[in-house]
């Protein structure tokens, strides 16, 4: 199987990132698939290694899933790691999508979930084409 | 599972390297990191223990050109090979598009190459795919200790061990030294694309 993504989706996909996301302050957000595809990236971050990024969210995302079943949970359908100047904050777009949102100190992380949960809400229709009509909401 | 973003006009495909541990797999990437070009190759990743071996995964994305007026983007991974990994192994299986099957030369291996494919087989059918369907390549790596005294099996014999049923191409080679990387990489490569491109040929048009 095969994901097909055309450039309606892609725009529609910037719009709601520029719109809820890096206008609410985040430098950059990328979306991914569990594979470790990268299916889009917006921001004004200069990122060289973005498809390493995209790999590794993947493969951070399917261990912590694994963790979260040693616990009794299914998965933990958000992740987030703070530094010193730059936050990363991984949430989970439907069943086999993850979104990246990089954010500085002047961000709050209460406004990037916020923002996050309203662009999550924006993709669905997006998503739900992508993924197959059962696998939507989460 | 391959992406195709017709925004860009590319093709992301992924390519597994499997096979038991210490047989290579590794080897395989830094060859082909250390002799591409920076403009083909990109930044490779390795998690591993503090000695040699692949803890989660290695990842090197290159891109090798056009087809149908689509750049392809090829990311290659290997998995750890060492039998108690499965799970990670698993993990990096999840939506491989290609498998490039490194077996190892050693004679005192030959058990561990065939129960590596027998994992990998069986991985595969819990991603629901068929070893038998999915693009793979066999490469039977170390065959440069040939001249040191070291026992190895014949190619005839790692033939008949891992190739009997599969019938698919396998390359002599010599990780350590480049021989026969690039022929797998690039059988694997046309075979994986092949195969991306004949399943979603329809819905490009």
């Amino acid at each position: 199987m095969s994901l097909i993504v055309t450039r309606e989706q892609i725009l529609q996909l910037e719009s709601i990132v520029g719109k809820e996301l890096l206008d609410a302050g985040a430098d950059h957000v990328i979306i991914v698939d569990m594979s470790g595809n990268l299916i889009m990236q917006q921001g004004s971050m200069h990122m060289e290694d973005i498809f390493s990024l995209a790999a590794l969210s993947a493969a951070n995302f399917a261990a912590t899933a694994e963790i979260a079943k040693l616990i009794g949970e299914e998965d933990f359908s958000l992740l987030f790691h703070k530094g010193d100047k730059r936050n990363i904050h991984f949430s989970r777009l439907g069943r086999e999508h993850i979104i990246i949102t990089l954010f500085n100190e002047s961000v709050s992380l209460g406004l990037i979930r916020l923002k996050l949960n309203r662009a999550i809400e924006q993709m669905a229709s997006i998503f739900k084409g992508l993924e197959g009509k059962n696998k939507w909401p989460l | 599972m391959a992406f195709i973003d017709l925004n860009k006009n590319e093709i992301q495909a992924k390519i597994v390297y499997y096979g038991p541990g210490r047989g290579g797999k590794t080897t395989n990437l830094l060859f082909i990191h250390e002799s591409m070009s920076k403009q083909v190759c990109g930044k490779m990743v390795t998690i591993d223990t503090k000695g040699d071996r692949t803890l989660f995964f290695d990842f090197l994305p290159l891109s090798i050109g056009k087809i149908l007026n689509l750049s392809i983007r090829i990311q290659l991974y290997t998995v750890p090979g060492q039998v108690m990994y499965n799970t990670t192994r698993k993990l990096v299986l999840r939506g491989v598009d290609g498998v490039a099957f490194v077996a190892d030369s050693l004679r005192v291996q030959k058990q561990k190459n065939v129960e590596s494919l027998l994992n990998l087989a069986e991985n595969l059918t819990d991603e629901g795919l068929d070893i038998h369907d999915i693009p793979l390549v066999l490469q039977y790596n170390k065959r440069d200790l040939m001249e040191s005294n070291i026992p190895l099996l014949s190619v005839e014999e790692m033939h008949e061990d891992l190739n009997k049923d599969l019938k698919v191409p396998a390359f002599e080679a010599s990780a350590m030294r480049g021989n026969g990387v690039y022929e797998t990489l690039r059988e694997i490569s046309k075979r994986t694309i092949k195969n991306v491109i004949q399943k979603v040929g329809g819905d490009l048009k």
